[in-house]
Formats: C-alpha cells, sequence, structure tokens
C-alpha cells in the first residue's frame, strides 16, 4: 500500500471516530506507531509519518516528539522528505525550541543546492521562523542570494531578508545596497518584496530612509506604468494591475513623502492620477483607492488632493459594500479633527449611515456624528442622534447618550433645550448613563432658575408615567422636593396647566419609595424630597410626618438613619426645620464635592452659597438664542 | 501578549463553521497554549458574526479580516495599521490558488491533502507577507514542486528549471 494513502486513510478513521474518546483512542495508536516508525531506520515512509503527526498536531494533540524527526527529514537528500520536514519544522518549531538550532546548518547547504526547489524550502522556513542567531549566520548568504540568482529565488531571498531585519535591525546596512538595484527589476515578485524591503529599511534607519528619498521618481514611474498598462492575464485583478504591488508602492510613497515638501511635491500628480483614474467598483480598485487616500493625507499634499482624498472617501460611503463603508468611516474618523470642513461636507451621508444594518457601521457613524456637531447643526444633528439613541443596539446606548450630553454641553442654543434634551435621554436611556448625569443635570436645573416651573411640571409628568428609570426619578424626586410649590400652582408659561394636589405628590413619592423597582438611592432621594416638602406645602404636613416615622423602622440603614433623623428634625428640632430645608443656592460643579447622585438636603449639612461663576468656554462664544438669565446653556468643561 | 516586531500578517486560519481547524499559519513566534486560545478566541468571534456585517473585526491591538467560502472560514490577522480591503484580497487569491489546484475546492480537499494546502500557502506567502502576485507563476511552481517530489533523489533533477 502506497504510504500517502496511509495517511488519508488515518485522516478517514480519525474523521469517523463518533466520540471524542473515540478519537483519541485512535489517535493515540497512531501516535504510538508513528513513534515506533521513528525510531526505527530509514524505511520510505518517513515522510508520511511526520505528515500524519503534522494532522493530528493539528487537531489539537501533543506533537513535539516528532521535532527531531524533522530535523532529521530536512537533512535528508530526498526532496519529499525535505519538504515535509520543513513544513514540519515551521509547524513544530519556533525560535523558541532548541531544536530550530539544530536545523541552521541543513538550512545553510540548502541554500546552495543545485535546486531551485530546496533552496526555495530553505529561504522559505528561514524566513517563517528564523532566530535571530540564524539570520546573523546566513544573511550573508541571502544577500548573495539577492543579487545573482532567478527571480524565483531573488524574490524569496529578499522576503528572508525583511525578516532578518526585522529580527536584527543592524543588519539592514548589508541589504541597502542590494535593496536599492531591486527596484530596477521587471519581475513583478522580485519588484513587490524589493518594495516591501525598502519599507522596512526606511522605517528603521532614518539615514536609509533619506538615501531613498532619491528613489521616489523612479517609484512614481513604475507606479505610473501600473496605473497605465493595459490588461495583462498574469496581473490584472478586476481592471487594475497588480493592486498587491501598486499598495505596497503608495505605501512606501507615503512613508518617503512624510514631512518632506520635496518628496511630496514628486508624488503629487501620480496620487491625483491614481485618484482619479483608479476603478472602485471591485474590492481590488478600492484598497488602491484606499491607500491612495491613506497616502494623500500622511504626506505635504496640495489642499486640492486632499480634498480630493476626502471626497473618495465620502464616495465610498454610498457604495453599495458594507466593507467599503466601514473603512470610509474608519479613515474619515482619523481625520476629523484635521481636515473638518471637508469632512463636514459628507455630514449628511454619514448621519444616513447611522440606520446602517450593520453594528460596526453604525459605531463608528455615531463617533463620526458626534465628532461632526457643531453649533450651526446642533439642533437637526440632535434630532439624529436622539432618534438613533432609542432604535440602537444596547452595547452603543451609553456611549451614544455620553456623547449627547458632551455635545449638548458645548453647544445648546438654549437652557431649556438643554434641559429638554437631557430630560429625553433620561426617559429613552435612562438605564445607560453615567452616574455623574444627575448630580450634573441638578446642578443644570439651579442654574436656570427662570425654568424651575418648566422643569418640575415636565419631570412630574414623566415621574407620573414612569418610575423605572433610576437617573430620571432621582432627579424629578429632587426636584418636586425642591420646587414642590410651583407644582401646586398649576400654572406655567412654558408647559401646559396641570392640576396638581399636594396629595397628588405625595403619592407619587411613595410610590417611588415603596416600588421595587426603586434603588436604595432612589429612595433616598424620595424620602428627602418628601421631607422638603413640609416646608413648601400647607395642609398635608401630618401624612409627611407619618411616612418619616414608618421609614424609621426600614431595613435599609440608609433610609433608617436619615427617616431617624427627619423626625428628631420634626420632633426636637421642629424650630430650626424651615431654616434647613430652605431653598438651595445656586450650585457651581465645584462645590458638588465628591458625593455621587446625591446633593443637597439630607441631613444637617449646608453648602456655601457659591455666585454662579462665568463658565470657561471650550469653544468660542457661539450666536446662541438665550431664554434669559445670565449664561449660555453650556460651554462648561466636561 | 507580546508582540516581537511589527507585521504586516500575524495569523492566517481556516477553520469550518463546527470551529474545527484546517490550517494555521502564525507568522509571528507564539507559545501552544497561546496559539490554542487564539484558536478559541478567533473561532468563537467570527462564529458568532451575523450574516450582514462587514468581515472587518478588532481584537487586541490587531484588525481580524475573515471571510467564509463554502463551509470554511478564511481569517486573517493583520497589524492596525494595514489595509483591510487589500487582505481580502489576499485571501481571495489563496481561496482562487486552491481552486486551481484541487479543480473546484470544497473543505474535503484540504482536510485530506492539508500538506498540499500548506505549500501552496508557502508559494504564495512568505514570512507574512505576499512573494508573488502572478497567479499563473504560483500554480506553475506547485506543480514543477509536485514533480519533482515523484521522484526519489533530487540531485537528478538539477536540471529541472521550470522557471
Amino acid at each position: 500500500m502506497s504510504p500517502s494513502v496511509r495517511l488519508q486513510e488515518m485522516i478517514r478513521v480519525i474523521r469517523s471516530a463518533r466520540t471524542q474518546g473515540e478519537e483519541r483512542g485512535v489517535i493515540q495508536r497512531e501516535c504510538a506507531a508513528i513513534r515506533a516508525q521513528f525510531r526505527q531506520a530509514d524505511n520510505g515512509g518517513r515522510s508520511h509519518n511526520l505528515a500524519k503527526l503534522l494532522y493530528v498536531h493539528m487537531l489539537g494533540y501533543p506533537a513535539h516528539f516528532g521535532q527531531m524527526e524533522c530535523v532529521r527529514l530536512i537533512a535528508s537528500p530526498r526532496y519529499n522528505e525535505k519538504r515535509v520536514g520543513y513544513l514540519g519544522a515551521m509547524m513544530l518549531l519556533d525560535e523558541n525550541q532548541d531544536a530550530s538550532l539544530l536545523i541552521t546548518n541543513s538550512i545553510k547547504n540548502d541554500l546552495a543546492h543545485s535546486s531551485q526547489y530546496v533552496q526555495s524550502l530553505a529561504l522559505c522556513t528561514l524566513a517563517c521562523m528564523g532566530s535571530a542567531e540564524m539570520c546573523r549566520d546566513l544573511a550573508p548568504e541571502i544577500d548573495r542570494l539577492l543579487r545573482a540568482s532567478s527571480s524565483y529565488i531573488k524574490k524569496k531571498a529578499t522576503l528572508c531578508a525583511v525578516h532578518i531585519v526585522r529580527k536584527v535591525p543592524e543588519l539592514g546596512e548589508l541589504f541597502t545596497p542590494a535593496a536599492r538595484a531591486l527596484l530596477a527589476e521587471k519581475n513583478h515578485g522580485v519588484l513587490h518584496g524589493a518594495v516591501i524591503l525598502i519599507t522596512e529599511l526606511c522605517e528603521r534607519n532614518a539615514q536609509t530612509l533619506v538615501q531613498f528619498r532619491e528613489a521616489v521618481p523612479e517609484l512614481v514611474h513604475i507606479m505610473r506604468g501600473l496605473v497605465t498598462s493595459g490588461y495583462s492575464p498574469e496581473h490584472t485583478v478586476a481592471g487594475i494591475s497588480d493592486p498587491f504591488l501598486q499598495v505596497r508602492i503608495l505605501r512606501l510613497l507615503r512613508i518617503l513623502g512624510r514631512n518632506n515638501d520635496t518628496a511630496s511635491d514628486a508624488m503629487n500628480d501620480l496620487l491625483a492620477q491614481v485618484a482619479t483614474n483608479t476603478d472602485s467598483s471591485k474590492t481590488a480598485g478600492s484598497a488602491v483607492l484606499y491607500e491612495t487616500v491613506l497616502t494623500v493625507m500622511d504626506i505635504k499634499s496640495e489642499s486640492g488632493l486632499r480634498v480630493l482624498a476626502v471626497n473618495i472617501l465620502g464616495r465610498f460611503l454610498l457604495n453599495n459594500d458594507r466593507n467599503i463603508r466601514y473603512i470610509s468611516m474608519t479613515s474619515l474618523q482619523k481625520i476629523v479633527s484635521t481636515d473638518h470642513n471637508a469632512v463636514q461636507r459628507h455630514r449628511g451621508t454619514i448621519v444616513d449611515c447611522l440606520k446602517d444594518q450593520d453594528a460596526s457601521v453604525k459605531r463608528r457613524a455615531l463617533e463620526l456624528s458626534l465628532a461632526l456637531v457643531s453649533a450651526i447643526n446642533i439642533r437637526s444633528m440632535m434630532k439624529e442622534l436622539l432618534l438613533f439613541l432609542s432604535t440602537c443596539p444596547p452595547e452603543l446606548k451609553s456611549h451614544a447618550a455620553s456623547g449627547i450630553f458632551n455635545a449638548a454641553e458645548r453647544y445648546s442654543p438654549s437652557q431649556r433645550w438643554h434641559i429638554d434634551t437631557i430630560l429625553h435621554v433620561l426617559i429613552t436611556a435612562g438605564a445607560d448613563v453615567r452616574d455623574e448625569t444627575v448630580p450634573n443635570l441638578i446642578q443644570l436645573i439651579t442654574n436656570a432658575s427662570q425654568l424651575h416651573c418648566y422643569t418640575v411640571h415636565k419631570l412630574y409628568r414623566a415621574l407620573v408615567a414612569d418610575i423605572s428609570q433610576q437617573p430620571l426619578v432621582q432627579v424629578a424626586c429632587w426636584c418636586i422636593g425642591e420646587y414642590g410649590d410651583s407644582l401646586l400652582q398649576g400654572d406655567c408659561e412654558e408647559t401646559e396647566p396641570i392640576q396638581v394636589t399636594e396629595d397628588d405628590i405625595l403619592d407619587a413619592l411613595e410610590t417611588v419609595l415603596q416600588s421595587h423597582m426603586s434603588s436604595p438611592a432612589t429612595r433616598g432621594f424620595a424620602l428627602t424630597a418628601t421631607m422638603k416638602l413640609s416646608t413648601r406645602i400647607t395642609e398635608n404636613v401630618d401624612r409627611i410626618r407619618s411616612i418619616v416615622s414608618i421609614y424609621g423602622s426600614c431595613m435599609d440603614v440608609e433610609l433608617q438613619q436619615r427617616a431617624v433623623e427627619y423626625n428628631a428634625l420634626f420632633k426636637k428640632y421642629d424650630h430650626m426645620r424651615a431654616a434647613v430645608l430652605e431653598k438651595m443656592p445656586v450650585m457651581d460643579r465645584s462645590s458638588m464635592g465628591q458625593t455621587n447622585g446625591e446633593s443637597g438636603g439630607g441631613g444637617v449639612q449646608e453648602l456655601e452659597p457659591t455666585k454662579p461663576k462665568q463658565p470657561e468656554m471650550m469653544v468660542a462664544p457661539q450666536p446662541a438664542s438665550q431664554v434669559g438669565g445670565g449664561e449660555g446653556g453650556g460651554g462648561h468643561g466636561f | 501578549m507580546v508582540r516581537y516586531f511589527k507585521k504586516i500578517m500575524h495569523f492566517l486560519l481556516l477553520f469550518s463553521r463546527q470551529g474545527r481547524l484546517r490550517l494555521q499559519k502564525w507568522f509571528t513566534p507564539t507559545p501552544e497554549r497561546e496559539k490554542k486560545k487564539i484558536i478559541r478566541d478567533m473561532t468563537a468571534m467570527v462564529l458568532a458574526r451575523k450574516p450582514k456585517t462587514c468581515n472587518f473585526l478588532h481584537w487586541m491591538d490587531l484588525k481580524v479580516v475573515y471571510k467564509r467560502y463554502a463551509s470554511l472560514f478564511f481569517c486573517l490577522a493583520i497589524d492596525d495599521q494595514e489595509n483591510e480591503l487589500l487582505a481580502l484580497e489576499i485571501l481571495h487569491r489563496y481561496v482562487e490558488l486552491l481552486d486551481k489546484y484541487f479543480g473546484n475546492v470544497c473543505e474535503l480537499d484540504i482536510i485530506f491533502n492539508f500538506e498540499k494546502a500548506y505549500f501552496i500557502l508557502d508559494e504564495f506567502l512568505i514570512g507574512g507577507e505576499v512573494q508573488e502576485t502572478s497567479k499563473q507563476t504560483v500554480a506553475r511552481c506547485i506543480e514543477a514542486s509536485d514533480m519533482l517530489q515523484e521522484v526519489k533523489h533530487t540531485h537528478t533533477l538539477a536540471h529541472m528549471l521550470i522557471l
């Protein structure tokens, strides 16, 4: 029976095992047989035994006992044995295994073998797992092959040199002359390798980089040849001539043109040509265009060329292929701060991508949209963002909410708009907002004194509709406690009048106190609010007294403590109650302290009344319409 | 996870829809245990992707480009700075080479002839870089190597220069 059938036979047997246990059994038997075979003298089936072991290794079973066999097979004069031996070395050995050093000599001999296919095996293996020591040892050989051999060997030697330079950067100097000469090669494989080698050399050595800048005209010439050449059966992919080579050349040009006007000038026309003439209907062309855009944006290109590049990205946004839409957005994200205006022109398309099916595209669209918000477009952008928030996937909600808050902070056209926006977010995505949202919103509300009536009405309505969103409930409780008297008055300019009795308010707060949906912190808010109302309402103070005394025996320690203190306030310190529960002064952020979620009222603590200070503007003052009051709605650092 | 040095490609994995590994090529030295973990993570991540999503994932500090061809997932991890669209082209080229060699390649071909799949890969990529951009050239080299394999001793075939 021919040995290769035995390998496939083994694979068949393994695959037909019905359980994991059965498979393990088969493999153990096979491995035992293989081990025995390894110990025997050469029997013509060595390569197939190793191949079997490699298959078993791929299934996840240990195969280290095959390492020495690899070393032996590599040293064999037979090509088929060398081939499997080298494959085994690449799979089982890496530079961290001691056995890998043992093959250095074989590789050295095979590099000089008369058959180029044997040379190829050695080159491939060296480039795959050559250690620094092996690289140092064999570098001169590689250099020799770079200069005088067939294209087949040169292209492999070039990539071997790349590996060596990565492992032992000092050896870069050795390869630089040969690398320069290789640019004159016509063979695409060799040229491709040469470009990679030069890129590697330039990235590691500043002097080499300067030296290779002189090669820019040559590279431009090669690139131009590719772009204008007709169909070639060898290299054309979807109408593009050797996209792999084109991309690598563009990458090299990028490195050479960076921070250098002369080099950038020399490539300007070529880049424009590639940008305009490359067909992006298939991935190959888009890959080239994408690389072109990256290069244009990274070098010192003319503004016209930059605009061209951004427009390409804009066109990509409209592409049917979602991969292309996705990379367009990642690229736009990178340049949105440096080329803000150019990207703004594509804002409409970007916002449309918020509705894309693909979650990654949605995420990118969100990032970009947030980056594109400005004072001019805040209202329309916020509409889109709030719409997005209500339908977006759960993993994006938190990020969207923070982004919206940031944008509102910076660009609110009015305080009322600001408060409305935050309320909207709390209603839609209350569970996903950060802890600081509650004190921040409270602070905002206290600062908008002319809106207290409006705010408390709105919050009361929201509370009565839904008590599940904790941040919203907390803010609502706080406001009701603070501004409950406005609520009772009934009319308010900004909103529809509503009849609210003292009992209604206390009902709402008690519902919060008793609900299983309320967190301990929320209940704290509700209790304190109830207490504060004792100085703002007139008729139901007894009801408040009884609520407070009930919670004096509550299991929650925090609530219990509060209730007991409030009880004391009613009993022994009733003369102080009005003063303690007085309206809060306007707060500014620095006086809020380190507490999270709770501000004001609890316990006998007084905040120093501070003057509302002029907030520092993060951006230049915007022409925002204001409802009145001294401050624009926003501009605080976040 | 330690990255020893910057590379374009970090690893290439082929696995079935059930998560069975069919080919693994590592372009940076990685300990066995870590390889196993990466394979588990990759397989889980890629198999969990919904149908209408793009072919790119972020994982650690790498980009993972994957594509499904029939019952096999081809998965290539590239550096964060690299061109994902070109990576897709690389995967596609490899599939074309396999297809040309096996004729209408399917997963079973790769299972029963895994060493051939590696030999083909090694004529297309070296050290994590593309070595040959012409499909025909790669195909010719594989053919010539195969013929060489049929013969007992290599030194008698020193004259067999196809290229």
